[in-house]
């Protein structure tokens, strides 16, 4: 199988934290990869190490079978990259940011079917100033898509977006997906990278921590779903239930009790029967199928979304 | 494939740079209209005027009849308080006194040049009056020529200040803005050449340095009459080496700062000593022997004195070859400087 990026031993620290500690990667040519972690996991930096834009202090990475001290000027053409943080030039027009952006690539769509494939025919002469947020976004991911890459960096592209532009940039990313493009995402969002990504590599503290597909990451929790429950009153401990009957794991956060639960139906009146035994009333009951962010607190004990 | 030429990076990224510069108005009117206004403001403020006729006093009659003889004063006959009076307000310039005795007296500040040239001329015609005849001939042959006026002298130090103005602007404002907003880091991840980046700047710059020097000058030739004397493409050229001077100073600038208020505070602490030592408003030769190194040094004060000796003596490049030879060290170090230092993110 080709292999579009190649990640090995990477490392890189600033002055006062360790951002990448020895990651390894592959994506395959024709996937969708995503990297998930919290804020700080050192995504970022990593995809930034793979886009050209930083050294990394050690390691190897081999991007189409190049490499960046060697090869930088091919791979740039051949890489279509979203940052983060950017603000394109705010005085310009969609159309004229497109304009300049094409005319950096060897070959490319033509200006006019890039604006057609992220839907901004309509703001075709409008100022990138007076974009929302949503069509920004789809102008940012044009100025990635109009040298035809071979291989598209997408670094949390729908972070602070309303709903609805989020779900409009997944289904552009879906069609990008199924025109047969290999696709390296970050993300926080566990929704987004379930829906979008093939495989997916959870990334915590610079450190990938489990890679798979996001189906094959949930499976291995071994419990398919997820019970949440309060009591009145404490006085009930995690480890007296681990042995009810399809109880997988418990913890208590936040004053709730979480149970990773591989059959509903068997742990759910286990559990009742449980309470009612000792007398405990049950203030609140809810359950959902399991998800990468239950993959990720069952490994790290913290949740994906802390500290935004 | 034929790439056409509108298609062109640096075509396209040149194009950004006027883009950008027409939709900020505020910049149009400080590169365009601000130094026509100054120009027009100072030029009226200190035109030339008719040769003014000098206020004074007089008491008694038949001395103000002999003061009027002479045609620069207008003479007024007062009694001695009112004339005190108009003298501390400056309604008159001198105050003649008839002396009982005979003889007058004159009372006027000295240290006031009209006064003292309003003393001058009553002792002449006095003189006149009492017969007294001078021995030598004297005729007068008066020069009012452009060129030695003091808007003449302003307008090339207000092109040189436009010039050092929006060099500086133009690079350091824009290049940390797209630096702050990740732009730059953006444009460094797609296969754009960072060479021709930069030289969009600089051809932004001479494109809009001919508008921006046409209109000053142009201004200045039409409505006072500035001389334009040596010949234009010298002058032209200085435009451009100054242009590219104060450029390459805006790059060196921009080359690290990572905000606005960072970059602002740079480039207002080097142009600020240029503003008052280069002599834009009042010859630099005015301050101390002791500064004039430095004050020569700058690059502004070269290319004031440049444009001077060009515009106004009709000099040609070799006698200006020093001020050159500073604009052209100034270039060569910064554009040096700002390389080394320049960080993309």
């Amino acid at each position: 199988m080709e292999v579009s990026l190649a990640v090995r031993g990477l490392r890189k620290a600033y002055a006062d934290v360790v951002a990448v500690d020895g990651l390894d990667l592959e994506v395959r040519a024709g996937e969708c990869f995503g990297l998930l972690g919290p804020n700080g996991a050192g995504k970022t930096t990593t995809i930034e190490i793979c886009e050209g834009l930083l050294e990394p202090d050690a390691g190897s990475v081999e991007v189409l079978g190049l490499r960046w001290a060697s090869d930088a000027a091919e791979l740039r053409q051949r890489l279509g990259v979203q940052l983060q943080e950017t603000q394109l030039a705010e005085k310009l027009t969609v159309e004229e940011t497109l304009r300049l952006f094409r005319s950096f690539y060897r070959h490319g769509p033509p200006v006019a079917a890039v604006i057609g494939m992220v839907q901004l025919e309509e703001k075709r002469k409008a100022r990138v100033g007076q974009l929302s947020g949503g069509q920004k976004q789809r102008l940012a991911m044009a100025c990635a898509l109009v040298g035809e890459p071979d291989l598209l960096f997408l670094d949390e592209p729908t972070t602070g977006l309303d709903p609805q532009a989020r779900r409009q940039l997944w289904d552009l990313i879906e069609r990008f997906k199924t025109a047969g493009r290999t696709i390296i995402l970050t993300t926080h969002y566990m929704d987004e990278a379930e829906r979008l990504c093939d495989r997916v590599a959870i990334i915590d503290h610079g450190k990938a921590i489990a890679l798979g597909t996001p189906r094959e990451l949930v499976a291995a929790l071994g419990a398919d779903h997820v019970v949440e429950f309060a009591t009145e009153g404490d006085g009930l401990e995690a480890g007296a239930l681990e042995g009810l009957a399809g109880v997988r794991a418990a913890r208590a956060e936040d004053g709730f009790m979480r149970l990773q639960v591989a059959q509903l139906h068997v742990a759910v009146p286990a559990l009742l029967d449980e309470l009612a035994r000792r007398g405990i009333g049950l203030t609140e009951l809810r359950t959902h199928s399991a998800t990468l962010e239950d993959v990720f607190v069952s490994l790290t004990g913290r949740h994906l979304r802390d500290g935004d | 494939m034929e790439i056409r030429w509108q298609e062109r990076s640096l075509v396209q990224l040149t194009l950004v740079r006027f883009r950008e510069f027409w939709r900020e108005r505020e910049a149009v009117f400080w590169v365009f209209v601000f130094p026509v206004l100054l120009a027009a403001g100072l030029g009226i403020a200190f035109r030339n005027r008719a040769p003014e006729v000098l206020k004074i006093g007089a008491t008694g009659k038949e001395l103000a009849s002999a003061l009027g003889q002479g045609k620069s004063l207008n003479v007024k006959l007062l009694d001695r308080g009112e004339g005190e009076r108009e003298l501390r307000t400056g309604a008159i310039v001198l105050l003649a006194l008839a002396r009982p005795e005979g003889g007058v007296i004159y009372r006027y500040d000295d240290t006031n040049p009209d006064g003292r040239t309003a003393r001058l001329l009553a002792e002449q015609a006095i003189q006149r009056a009492a017969g007294v005849r001078v021995g030598v001939a004297e005729s007068d042959d008066l020069v009012r020529e452009p060129g030695s006026r003091y808007i003449d002298f302003l307008l090339p130090g207000l092109l040189g200040m436009n010039l050092m103005g929006s060099g500086m602007w133009s690079l350091g404002f824009s290049i940390v803005y797209a630096r702050k907003m990740k732009l730059l880091k953006r444009l460094v991840a797609s296969p754009m050449s960072r060479a021709e980046y930069l030289l969009s700047f600089l051809l932004a710059r001479l494109t809009l340095m001919i508008a921006e020097v046409g209109a000053l000058l142009g201004f200045g030739a039409l409505v006072f009459g500035v001389p334009l004397r040596g010949p234009l493409w010298q002058l032209t050229l200085l435009c451009v080496v100054t242009a590219l001077a104060f450029s390459a100073l805006g790059l060196l600038v921009a080359s690290r700062a990572q905000t606005i208020e960072a970059v602002s505070g740079l480039m207002n602490f080097i142009m600020m000593p240029m503003w008052v030592f280069s002599g834009v408003f009042f010859s630099a030769n005015r301050f101390p022997a002791a500064l004039q190194p430095f004050i020569q040094a700058l690059p502004l004060t070269a290319a004031i004195n440049a444009l001077r000796a060009n515009m106004l003596e009709g000099a040609g490049v070799s006698q200006y070859g020093g001020e050159m030879a500073i604009l052209a060290a100034w270039i060569a170090v910064s554009f040096f400087a700002a390389l080394k230092l320049f960080r993309w993110r």
